[in-house]
């Protein structure tokens, strides 16, 4: 746990420094008064939260201080950390065995979310986890999108079904599926070209993508995962909402947590549909896939060590 | 969480627009309301802050204070805060040939898209571009480009066996020269700002190619961090534009607000699609508008102001409160709308109706609506429940339209009645949703 965490937080150091850098100290042995309140909403709202979780620390930390007049930075970021995980209660997704041969994950979002690289670290993550794994590259749209999964799998000895560019994104999953199936494989992986939520067109070839591999297995796609790139602000909130009203999302993976953006709208987006993270990207590498733990979260987020 | 955003400032600045008086309690009311809303549009913690203590100075003013219509005068002070803040007017690229452009940014903000796009405008323009190939990291990324630059048919230089990035840029400069291109695009890999190698590695590119525009590529969803990453690309390699991207999207883009305002950065471009041809100049006002999720409200002011008579439109707007709203007065209304220009400019102006697209033929059917009340006596048009089968019958024939289109104007008139007077009752959520509703219908004939 410990050695996760430190990946977890070396991933997230710069967050960590940087909000504790923003607070110039709050979180010290300093005293909180009204301009370190003041700085640390700024760095709340600074970490992507938004309006309600940000009021929400705000409010606990104001009223621990009027209790303790006393109160000091070091007891704020505690309190802080925990309105947090208590609002980020539930929201550990815990991928279970592939119960059914194969259990299929698709991956969703908008371009450029990070969908493709995070298809290439999950398979290399479950393999490495002695599972068997069959990715299907159903981005057959951005120019050289296949190309990309394909490197990827060279590089780390991935099988992959792929068709070519303008090809039906549907039928391939189908076909996928088939050859999922026949290998006797564990997982199918299935990419997605990437998408704007407010396309209804796009949206509807996601829809079909699902009910082709329904023909199949009634409960398949048993994962729908949306890939949120964390740098981005409240419009994930809006991201997440299409999608789920489109596809029935199960998860979420928020990537590029490796920069200094905190990805705090991925409390917004749990606060109000209820999809469980399932791993953050952070970084560029085949290992930067990372379970998420809403204690390490909150407590790097806050500059906290792990708990 | 946008509707509310956008009900919520509409409901602010309506209140502002109907009091007579500015008071300092309103004011701070509104303001709020602003500051969320910038908030929720991604807009820095600091230059909405900033923003926020400008427009309260201007309010404070004695101009807005003694104008007959302070609120209105806020909503135009705040607009054009935000239209300043934005810069003015579209911003060309420099005009030197050859044109060397560097396009930098963050992973997935969509560089490799823009670059061709780029090539493509540059290209109709009549330049001669060439594209270069400078992210050796990500997978298949030089693939990419390179279909899209055959898609255009835009010169294209890669170095497969290369991991000298500066070396790229050299030898494509000799390229270009032998190509006879004008202008040359660099593609870069996607970096963290806080990555010191690849930042190192890019500056070294930037001084080999010397390039006459650095334009930063961001998502136009970025979130509160964009103004990090800007400073550090800035002060890395001084940009001099920037391309907001996927906004396409119903991202508002405060982010890109935020830019301008911390690094004096000018927005050139927006991406507002995946073809290759959805790219185009920058506008600021349409930014500025969608930033505040509130249609171009302040032309719509301005609109009415010139053409509709004031005392007439409060007359209406008194009825309208009071759900007390006939035939007759529909009839004015729509005549006092038509001075102010088409219906689909009109509804573009309007907040939360912004995405309508309306009928082809709404215009025409403006005017049967039109011939229908006006085939009506005044009797009916003030009691509409008189109108039995017999009497629309008649005004059919009297209109040269058919029964089913009387019988229509009706049946939406009634709906508007049942607005009014959920306005009136002040439920907002039902109204909005209501309102969603009409714009699936294609709205109203004539409002
Ligand atoms: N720094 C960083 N970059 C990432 C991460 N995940 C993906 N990327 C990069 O983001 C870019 C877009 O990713 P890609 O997988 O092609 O996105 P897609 O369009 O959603 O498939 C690529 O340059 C990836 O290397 C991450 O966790 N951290
Ligand atoms: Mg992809």
């Amino acid at each position: 746990m410990r050695s996760l965490f430190k990946k977890f937080r070396d991933g997230l150091t710069k967050t960590a420094r940087s909000l504790a850098e923003k607070t110039a100290g709050l979180f010290g042995a300093q005293r909180i008064d009204a301009a370190t309140l003041a700085g640390l909403e700024e760095a709340l709202y600074a970490a992507d939260f938004g309006g309600e979780t940000t009021s929400e620390i705000l409010e606990e930390i104001k009223a621990a201080h009027k209790r303790d007049p006393a109160l000091r930075g070091a007891q704020a970021a505690v309190i802080g950390a925990a309105v947090l995980e208590r609002a980020l209660a539930g929201a550990e997704g815990v991928l279970p065995p592939a119960a059914a041969k194969p259990t299929v994950i698709c991956l969703i979002g908008i371009n450029g979310s990070g969908k493709t690289t995070t298809t290439a670290k999950l398979a290399h993550r479950l393999k490495a986890d002695g599972q068997t794994v069959l990715v299907a590259a159903c981005d057959t749209f951005r120019a050289a999108a296949i190309e990309q999964l394909q490197s990827w799998a060279r590089r780390l000895d991935l099988e992959v079904v792929a068709s070519h560019t303008g090809a039906d994104a549907a039928a391939l999953a189908f076909d996928a599926w088939q050859a999922a199936r026949a290998r006797g494989k564990d997982w199918l992986l299935v990419d997605t070209a990437g998408r704007l939520h407010t396309k209804g067109n796009l949206m509807e070839e996601l829809a079909k993508i699902r009910r082709v591999l329904q023909k199949h297995d009634p409960a398949a796609p048993q994962h729908r995962w949306l890939v949120v790139d964390g740098s981005l602000g409240a419009n994930s909130v809006e991201q997440a909402k299409a999608f789920h009203a489109g596809f029935g999302l199960t998860g979420l993976i928020v990537t590029k947590l490796d920069g200094t953006s905190r990805g705090g709208a991925l409390v917004a987006i749990y606060r109000q549909l209820k999809i469980p993270v399932y791993f953050l990207g952070l970084g560029e590498q085949p290992d930067d896939l990372q379970p998420f733990s809403a204690a390490n979260y909150a407590r790097a987020i806050f500059g906290l060590d792990a708990g | 969480m946008f509707e509310s955003l956008t009900e919520k400032l509409t409901s602010a600045l309506r209140n502002l627009r109907g009091v007579g008086r500015l008071t300092p309690e309103n004011m701070a009311e509104a303001l709020r309301e602003v500051r969320a809303a910038l908030l929720a549009a991604d807009v820095n913690f600091k230059v909405a802050r900033d923003f926020v203590e400008r427009v309260q100075t201007q309010c404070a003013g004695q101009e807005v204070l003694q104008s007959v219509t302070p609120g209105q005068q806020v909503v135009k002070i705040i607009h054009d805060e935000l239209v300043g803040l934005l810069g003015e007017g579209a911003t060309e690229l420099a005009a030197k040939r050859p044109l060397r452009v560097l396009m930098v940014g963050l992973h997935g903000s969509g560089k490799t898209t823009s670059t061709a796009k780029l090539g493509k405008l540059l290209k109709k323009r009549g330049a001669r571009p060439l594209v270069v190939a400078c992210d050796i990291y990500r997978p298949a990324a030089i693939d990419q480009l390179e279909i899209l630059a055959q898609q255009e048919e835009l010169g294209f230089y890669c170095d497969r066996g290369s991991r000298d990035v500066p070396a790229i840029g050299r030898a494509a400069l000799e390229a270009a020269k032998a190509a006879n291109a004008d202008v040359i695009l660099f593609d870069t890999a996607g970096r963290l700002q806080i990555d010191q190698e690849l930042i190192e590695e890019v500056k070294r590119l930037h001084a080999v190619v010397q390039p006459d525009e650095v334009l930063l590529v961001a998502d136009g969803a970025l979130g509160q961090e964009a103004v990090n990453v800007a400073k550090a690309f800035h002060e890395a390699l001084q940009l001099t534009g920037l391309v907001l991207t996927k906004l396409d999207g119903d991202a508002r883009g405060g982010a890109a607000l935020s830019i301008k305002a911390v690094t004096g950065v000018p927005i050139k471009f927006i991406g507002v699609g995946e073809k290759t041809a959805d790219f185009e100049p920058f506008y600021p006002d349409r930014l500025a508008s969608r930033i505040l999720g509130m249609g171009d409200v302040v032309s719509l002011v301005e609109k009415a102001q010139e053409n509709i008579d004031q005392h007439e439109a409060e007359r209406m707007a008194e009825k309208m409160r009071k759900a007390d709203f006939n035939l007759e007065d529909f009839l004015a209304q729509m005549q006092q709308v038509k001075k102010m220009g088409s219906m689909q400019s009109i509804m573009g102006m309007m907040p939360g109706m912004s995405g309508v697209q309306l009928p082809d033929d709404s215009e025409r059917q403006m005017k049967r609506t039109e011939a229908i009340i006006q085939s009506m006596t005044v009797q009916e048009r003030r009691k509409p429940q008189l109108l039995n089968g017999n009497r629309r019958m008649r005004i059919a024939k009297g209109a040269g339209v058919k029964v089913l289109e009387v019988n229509q104007l009706i049946k939406q008139f009634e709906q508007m009645q049942k607005l009014m007077k959920m306005m009136k009752g002040g439920n907002q959520k039902k109204l909005m949703r209501q309102m969603e509703a009409m714009k699936g219908r294609g709205g109203m004939p004539g409002f």
